[in-house]
């Protein structure tokens, strides 16, 4: 029975987990009802990623009504994609952070954050499986909110200015995504993706819908962090929780990534937007400056949690190029960086919340003498940076291959060496860590009995990141298959020339 | 005439919006913002959109005037100067504001029937809903049942609000509050009023509820206005007392029971055989599972919505108690 029910579960499980998990009420009772249930949203998602690689689509009509009058949800080789990198993230990060948040979050609140990260699945599940504009915007603000409250959590009370600014700024992105899908639905009728999509071809010319292209792709910006709208993004993942940086920045702003794709090339067709609108410019411009500003800014910051949010910025900069080149080995190497930088990100920031565990500091200088202290986690912390910086056998390397490939396809030289030089940014800022970890001794005044090996819970879904970070280094027919086959999917229906009625 | 009033009616918006940014009384500007939401509340009456009025008014206006009279309880009533550069904002604003007045200029006009949102999914939740979902008021038709995912998603975004709330307030508990000097303890005329009034609130609350498959009302505006009756209590009477009547603890599984209400519909559906909130499989009779379902929903709605303006209320409220006693 459940087969059929297939595409709902991912966002209902978490939705009514949430509630439940606030009325369970005691810490760790929440955190296995949490985990456990994040694990079934993981293991649904690999059969729906199956199941939309063999049959295509799979559509499911909330409620029975047919679309347009309904809420339909449409799985597809991209989102169903999406979606497992989302769902396993979520399920490996509750894992970490039954220990990570005992040093963290005051005992009292941590149903309030388990509940929260329930909230946050609940909302970005959604947004990747909803073929409707505004039902995707409901799930931005559960996400949003959710957010908003993970960052709020944090120990230092700057996180409570740094969740206010992200509250602010991430407003205003919603707001621009709902003035802009409401301009879409004055001019057509209809909030349906791909009815939209038949529908908006008459008024491709039309003000109204180009503003609403303009208002819509402004607001996505602001959330996933394009340079030079990203100025939320450091402050929020340096004061929020590690096990809350940890999942937001392996998941949140690579949904947004994911929402700019869709109305992209299934709304508005990657024709108008690109040839027509000349849009791939201006994202290839920011894609730029974003990899070069931002990775500069990394190199030069000395908490390394804010290393590694300007470095989430540059990698997002990645992502926003490979869509830029407007080819199908351009899309492709974008969504496998979606995913790949999930499981680099997702591995560096709980190492980083190792050494805070124990260290208490996240300062570059905490760092010192910790390779010989705590070899697990700094060996992780070294596979997931080389990952970062894009060395072979890992799955960085395996991004930014496709990426100079689809640059070269166009015989754009320049972009394939831009890529190349960020990426020796890249090895300035993890190489400043790594020196203070391996070339430097602890600080004297350092108990070094104090400062060893974490908790197995959160090495285990640290270790599990570094092993997916070689293993689809290696072995990539899985991801480029699933990456490809989405891109080759986008390229094809993002043309729907039959107009109904 | 139509014509007119809106005119009249969009000018003192402005107005009002302007005189917002220019004041720096906060108390003043929390009654400007009532009044904004009352004019819009007007303006869509004006365009016979009595539901979404009805929730602006008593959002809007209501509960959202009393929360930030809370806040600023906490933070003071003048605002702070500003010495930062006001040249970026400013030219963010006016790219912002340009950019909507161009995409004005092809909008289809004002107030025709052909219009795109008139002519595509519309006719069918005006033709079919009273025969598919069987209720007069075809916007709680098209909230509860054709677009009830939405409306699931909303409830949930409130109860995350709540979660938000209570994750940065924290929750107090009645021993925690000084009992003495809180409520309006010598206004007798106030208390005398306030017990009239209290009754006919609720009462007028459960009407909004049951009423909203038949008029304008439901869940949303039902819960608020049950949330306003208890917070006109808990102003009166005090923050313990209000506690003792309903405690903040207990206010938490209210909102999440709401939720699970309304989610527990659709599960059942689906072990009917629906679709996730298919609610024409709740009973034999297609009609009659939907009329059930949705009152089932708004009840869920309400309860969620209810528990979370109170929980809100309550968290600030506490604080201010707190800082009170300091």
């Amino acid at each position: 029975m459940l087969e059929q029910h297939l595409a709902v579960l991912p966002i209902i499980l978490p939705l009514i987990a949430a509630p439940i998990a606030l009325i369970l009420g005691r810490s760790l009772l929440s955190w296995g009802f949490a985990t456990l249930i994040s694990g079934l949203s993981c293991f649904v998602s690999w059969q729906l990623l199956v199941a939309a690689l063999s049959e295509g689509v799979l559509s499911y009509a909330v409620g029975g009504w047919p679309a347009p009058w309904g809420i339909e949800l449409r799985v597809d080789a991209a989102n169903a994609f999406v979606l497992l990198a989302v769902s396993a993230i979520s399920t490996l990060v509750l894992i970490y952070s039954k220990d990570s948040i005992e040093k963290e979050i005051e005992k009292s609140k941590h149903t309030l954050f388990y509940t929260a990260h329930l909230l946050c699945l609940a909302g970005l599940t959604g947004i990747l499986i909803t073929g409707d504009a505004f039902n995707l915007f409901v799930f931005l603000e559960i996400s949003s909110l959710a957010t908003y409250t993970l960052v709020s959590l944090g120990s230092d009370r700057r996180c409570l200015t740094a969740a206010f600014r992200y509250l602010v700024m991430g407003t205003i992105g919603a707001t621009f995504i709902l003035i802009g899908v409401g301009l879409l639905y004055m001019k057509t009728g209809t909030l349906n993706m791909l009815d939209l999509a038949s529908r908006i071809h008459f008024y491709e010319s039309s003000r109204t819908i180009n503003t609403g292209l303009a208002f819509i792709m402004v607001g996505v910006s602001i959330k996933l962090a394009l340079f030079p709208l990203h100025m939320w993004l450091p402050p929020a993942y340096t004061h929020a929780p590690s096990a809350v940086t940890a999942f937001l920045a392996s998941t949140a702003t690579k949904v947004a990534v994911y929402v700019m794709i869709r109305f992209i090339f299934t709304i508005f067709g990657a024709d108008h937007v690109f040839n027509e609108m000349g849009m791939d410019l201006i994202l290839m411009a920011l894609a730029i400056v974003a990899i070069f500003k931002c990775s500069y800014m990394a190199t030069v910051q000395s908490n390394v949690k804010t290393v590694l949010a300007y470095s989430s910025v540059a990698q997002i900069g990645y992502m926003i190029l490979g869509v830029s080149l407007v080819s199908v080995t351009g899309l492709m190497a974008g969504l496998i960086h979606i995913f790949n930088h999930a499981l680099m990100k997702g591995a560096l920031f709980m190492a980083v919340g190792a050494v805070f565990y124990r260290v208490g500091s996240v300062d570059i200088k905490a760092f010192r003498g910790l390779g010989k202290q705590m070899p697990l986690t700094m060996a992780a912390f070294t596979i997931a940076g080389l990952s970062i910086i894009g060395v072979p056998l890992t799955v960085g390397f395996v991004s930014k291959w496709y990426l100079v490939t689809g640059a070269l396809e166009q015989n754009n030289w320049m972009i394939a060496a831009l890529v190349l030089v960020g990426s020796l940014l890249a090895v300035v800022y993890i190489g400043r860590i790594l020196e203070a970890a391996y070339f430097q001794k602890l600080p004297e005044d350092t108990d070094p009995s104090t400062v060893k090996e974490v908790p197995w819970l959160m090495l285990a879904p640290m270790w599990a990141l570094v092993i997916a970070n070689i293993y689809f280094g290696i072995d990539t027919s899985i991801t480029t298959e699933a990456a490809s086959s989405a891109a080759e999917w986008l390229f094809q229906n993002n043309n729907v020339q039959e107009v109904s009625q | 005439m139509a014509e007119f009033i809106d005119l009249v009616l969009l000018a003192m918006l402005a107005l009002t919006a302007l005189r917002v940014i220019f004041l720096k009384d906060l108390f003043a500007v929390v009654m400007l913002f009532g009044i904004y939401s009352f004019l819009s509340a007007l303006i869509f009456v004006n365009l016979d959109a009595v539901d979404v009025a009805f929730t602006e008014a008593s959002v809007g206006a209501g509960i959202s005037t009393v929360l930030m009279l809370v806040t600023l309880a906490l933070t003071g009533r003048t605002e702070k100067e500003n010495k930062r550069s006001t040249v970026l904002p400013l030219l963010v604003v006016t790219v912002t504001g340009a950019a909507l007045i161009y995409g004005t200029l092809d909008m289809p006009p004002f107030g025709d029937p052909n219009n795109p949102i008139h002519q595509h999914v519309a006719p069918r939740y005006i033709e079919e809903s009273p025969k598919e979902v069987g209720l007069p008021n075809m916007v709680t038709s098209v909230l509860a049942s054709y677009r009830g995912f939405d409306t699931l998603g909303e409830t949930v975004v409130v109860f995350s609000a709540a979660i938000g709330v209570i994750a940065l307030l924290g929750v107090r508990r009645r021993e925690d509050l000084a009992a003495e000097e809180s409520g309006f303890l010598t206004h007798h005329v106030l208390r005398v009023v306030a017990k009239m009034l209290i009754p006919l609130i609720i009462l007028f609350a459960l009407y909004v509820q049951f009423h909203g498959d038949f008029g304008p009302g439901g869940g949303f505006q039902a819960g608020v206005i049950a949330a306003a009756a208890f917070i006109l209590y808990a102003l009166v009477f005090g923050l313990p007392q209000a506690f003792s009547v309903v405690g903040a603890k207990f206010l938490q599984l209210m909102a999440s029971f709401g939720v699970l209400l309304y989610a527990s519909v659709g599960l059942y559906s689906m072990f009917k055989g629906g679709q996730f909130l298919d609610y024409s499989k709740l009973a034999a009779d297609p009609v009659a599972g939907q009329h059930y379902g949705i009152i089932i929903i708004e009840l869920g709605v309400g309860i969620t919505v209810f528990a979370v303006m109170l929980s809100i209320f309550y968290a600030f409220g506490s604080q201010v108690e707190r800082s009170n006693v300091k």
